[in-house]
């Protein structure tokens, strides 16, 4: 018997998938859901949602995601991988939890997948060269092979030989099986009555095999027929075809019933219930080779990149998440992506020029350029964006503005409130205009502005905290200080106040010599004057997740069993400070001469 | 599929007993066994499988006359909180508590009983969930954009599973809610079918009201679902309080019929559970526990 997981099938048709809609499809046993993205793609995915099983067809096709019923969780467009999960809106979603999905081929006019199909699906010359007719899709309950077996018998007469308007015409035509393959059949139709202009037609049929017994013949006449006779053809195969299915569901009928086929149903993936494996110098594993398909300046001194993946998908990334670029001068440096939800087919960052580059930016900006391959990390992120706010206040300086372009294309398309401020030196220093057009009147500029005046905006924008109400601030280290300043002077509580330096300008004091415990790993190491925690660790094998690796990013903050941590960080709040249960240990000691750390 | 002695030696809701006509035949189904039952003209239950029927009563459909007293093979029987429960195993327990229904002021009420196409557990670890409240019981029990299910704590023992401290803001949490509130609840699995909660709704903070579905497994994938109420409530009408409990069980209904598969997967690695499932994390190890397999997928 052959392999039908290894076939693609029809299993809708283009138009099955209009805006916003998300169809149920089925194959071999299986439910699928398949929705169109306002991009264009049409996803292929398992119908059942892998936080409680529940289908997908019941979800909301929010044009970038998919919105599941149950618990509103969102999955993106292409990747499938969760974003958001609403019971836990403080929380980046493990990037690894992910629907099943399937390969996709839109092609004459239908939606094409398989289990796990090998090359094309079918390529048929006369459907190539021809301008295809979809026939209306015919469900039988009968066995896929007797169908396609059966249709070498099809009736019918040449498009131009259809009766029309009172003219009645022969049935009289001779039908010759012109082609087959494993699951489709090609019939040509000659008409008798040598009268007629265009004397053949050529239909092709596919079967899709729905599950053993049963079938959706998907037909396509190579050319439409003339202007004005579109109807009365489809008319005219609807009635033979209903015939022809009647006839074959009358005799399937008498055959005993076939057990109904069933579609395995995978585990979800270990790396749920395991940490990944970090790569050898701890910084975010799960490298992934890049193309540069896009360098333009997108402001004053500010470049954006877009990077596509060499092979496979781009992991799915969250508003707020930043990459690692590891470039061509051995850098390696981190940008936040400004890519709006559901855009999974590339990544964009914006990198400013710095005056003072220490190989960064620079090397960015005059070195790479398009077509080129870089390596960069899976998306890490440390800034989630809660959507439970009542109103979301987003506070950019600069090239700050990156991660915000982020969160509020996702607050738009979500329909929440919010307004972002950004700050910016001139109309030419503003990044990402095109993207800013979107926002409409939530955009706010402020431009030119002195630090005193940017101060003064800082504390009247910030003046009065609502309920429920969240601030999320990216910019220069003395704005950011200035913005958590009016914050905290006007009441806002530490938790609705997130904030992501882009580095950390203080100065490290790495004077102090202690002792680490690794609770986990039951090792007691010590910490020398001039070398950091993780130095320490990674010397001694204990590799832990990091980034920036100057305390900015949060990736390497890790729980605090006891000891009191002397903080040098940027990353974590005051509350989380003074509560000194995690630290971030790239740059951060110990104020006593032990601490216990939970790794 | 083989019925496990854990389901076996339990004792399960067949109705309540107020929609048992005495001298009238009811027909059902108890863990795939075609039940029949009815009550004498004294009121009192009988209960018996089909297969046995007296031969009187052989062919006879449900509502049909007949004389309860002719059955011989009865199956053993229970009257509590005012429904009807029968065993096809020797339970070596007794039905458990609900310490309130006591409580003379309370409102104890038949909410309906609806026929479910879902496994019983499912059915049970819907009842626990919060964070399916602003998507599923959109503008009642939760609405966007207040989605978050705070930490709550759950103790497992042999006899139940508890989970405390749970909160949940609700636009209307009950038929009497004047408002939108933070709701507290405690919610409690002492059986393998049934689960309760107790929450917060009226102005006396040291009363809660008490809500119950009693799950009759008709097979492993389709349940008779009884809704139970115990209110503190001198103001709704009995009417009042039964619809907004089917309003809201209707509305579970459409998710439960469209969870694949229908079975609860014990496995782990089946589905993806956040710290918001705790409860039905604990719930699923707790039937694995003691070995269930009629209405789950054991694991592996």
């Amino acid at each position: 018997m052959k392999d039908l997981t290894a076939h693609w099938y029809p299993v809708a048709r283009s138009d099955d998938l209009p805006p916003r809609h998300v169809f149920h499809g089925l194959l071999l046993g299986r439910e699928l859901a398949l929705w169109r993205a306002d991009d264009g793609y049409v996803n292929v995915w398992e119908n059942r949602c892998l936080h409680r099983g529940v289908r997908l067809t019941l979800g909301h096709n929010e044009g970038r995601e998919l919105r599941c019923q149950y618990h509103g969780w969102r999955y993106a467009n292409r990747s499938a991988g969760c974003t958001y999960i609403p019971a836990h809106p403080a929380d980046a979603p493990a990037r690894t939890i992910c629907n099943v999905t399937f390969p996709m081929v839109e092609r004459y006019g239908f939606v094409w997948t398989g289990e796990a199909p090998h090359g094309e699906p079918p390529a048929i010359a006369s459907l190539d060269t021809g301008d295809p007719f979809g026939l209306r899709s015919v469900p039988a309950n009968v066995e896929p092979q007797v169908v396609l077996d059966a249709l070498a018998s099809y009736h019918f007469v040449p498009s131009s030989a259809v009766p029309h308007a009172g003219h009645a015409r022969s049935d009289q035509a001779s039908i010759t099986v012109s082609n087959r393959g494993d699951s489709w059949i090609e019939l040509t139709s000659t008409h008798l009555d040598g009268a007629s202009g265009d004397a053949s037609s050529t239909i092709v049929f596919f079967v899709q095999p729905v599950d053993s017994a049963r079938s959706v013949l998907r037909g396509v006449l190579s050319r439409s027929p003339e202007p004005g006779f579109a109807l009365t053809v489809l008319r005219d195969h609807a009635t033979r075809l209903n015939r022809f299915r009647d006839a074959l569901e009358s005799d399937a009928r008498k055959r005993p019933a076939q057990e109904p086929m069933v579609a395995r149903i995978g585990q979800v993936s270990l790396e749920l219930s395991t940490m990944p494996e970090p790569s050898v110098d701890g910084r975010v594993g799960g490298l992934a080779s890049v193309v540069v398909a896009r360098k333009r300046e997108v402001g004053e001194g500010i470049a954006s990149f877009e990077f596509t993946p060499v092979e496979g998908r781009l992991p799915t990334f969250q508003p707020g998440a930043h990459i690692d670029v590891h470039l061509p001068n051995g850098l390696i440096r981190q940008y936040s992506l400004v890519n709006g939800p559901g855009e999974q087919d590339r990544y964009v960052i914006g990198v400013k020029l710095e005056p003072a580059s220490r190989g960064g930016s620079s090397c960015l900006h005059e070195l790479v350029r398009e077509g080129d391959v870089l390596a960069i990390s899976e998306p890490r992120n440390n800034f989630p964006l809660r959507r439970d706010s009542f109103r979301t206040l987003l506070i950019a300086g600069g090239i700050g503005v990156t991660p915000l372009l982020s969160m509020a294309q996702a607050l738009q398309v979500s329909s929440l409130d919010f307004a972002l401020h950004y700050f910016a030196q001139s109309p030419e220093h503003v990044a990402f205009p095109d993207i800013l057009e979107m926002l409409g009147d939530r955009l706010t500029l402020h431009l030119g502005l002195s630090p005193v005046e940017t101060g003064s905006t800082l504390r009247s924008l910030l003046a009065s905290p609502g309920e429920g109400e969240n601030v999320y601030i990216c910019g220069p280290g003395p704005m950011l200080d200035a913005a958590r300043a009016a914050a905290a002077a006007a009441g806002w509580p530490d938790p609705a106040v997130h904030f992501e330096y882009f580095k950390n300008t203080r100065h490290l004091d790495t004077s102090t010599t202690f002792e680490v415990e690794l609770a986990r790993s039951a090792l007691t190491l010590t910490v020398p004057e001039g070398s950091s925690i993780m130095e320490v660790l990674r010397d001694n094998g204990v590799v832990v997740p990091s980034s920036c690796e100057q305390g900015a990013c949060g990736t390497c903050v890790v729980p605090v069993l006891s000891g009191q941590p002397d903080h040098q960080d940027v990353y974590l709040n005051d509350s989380e400070r003074t509560a000194g249960d995690r630290m971030a240990i790239c740059v951060s000691r110990s104020l006593t001469p032990r601490l216990v750390l939970d790794i | 599929m083989l019925v496990d002695p854990v389901v076996l030696h339990e004792w399960h809701p067949l109705s309540a007993l107020d929609e048992v006509a005495p001298g009238r035949l009811h027909r059902t189904l108890l863990l795939g066994q075609a039940i029949s039952y009815s009550r004498d003209l004294d009121g009192g239950p009988v209960v018996w499988v089909s297969e046995l029927d007296p031969s009187g009563l052989v062919g006879f459909a449900a509502g049909a006359e007949i004389d309860p007293t002719t059955v011989t093979d009865a199956l053993p029987t229970r009257v509590k909180f005012g429904y009807l429960w029968t065993t096809l195993g020797r339970p070596d327990h007794e039905i458990f508590d609900i310490p309130e229904c006591d409580e003379t002021d309370r409102r104890i009420l038949n909410g309906g009983s609806l026929m479910v196409s879902v496994s019983a557990p499912r059915a049970v670890e819907n009842f626990l969930d919060m964070g399916h409240f602003p998507y599923v019981h959109t503008g009642l029990l939760g609405i966007e954009p207040r989605t978050e299910v705070v930490e709550y704590t759950v103790e497992t023992t042999d006899a139940q599973v508890l989970a405390k401290g749970c909160k949940f803001y609700q636009p209307v949490a009950a038929a009497s809610a004047a408002g939108g509130q933070v709701t507290d609840y405690t919610y409690r699995v002492p059986h393998p079918y049934c689960v309760m909660l107790y929450k917060s709704v009226h102005a006396d903070p040291s009363r809660m009201d008490v809500i119950a579905l009693f799950n009759q497994p008709m097979t492993e994938e389709r349940i008779r679902a009884h809704n139970f109420l115990a209110m503190v409530d001198d103001v709704s009408t009995d009417n009042t309080l039964r619809h907004f409990q089917q309003l809201i069980f209707g509305q579970d209904k459409t998710i439960l019929e469209s969870q694949f598969p229908k079975r609860l997967p014990l496995d782990p690695r089946a589905e993806t559970p956040i710290r918001a499932d705790k409860s039905a994390i604990h719930y699923r190890r707790w039937l694995s526990s003691k070995g269930l397999t009629y209405g789950v997928i054991p694991a592996a």
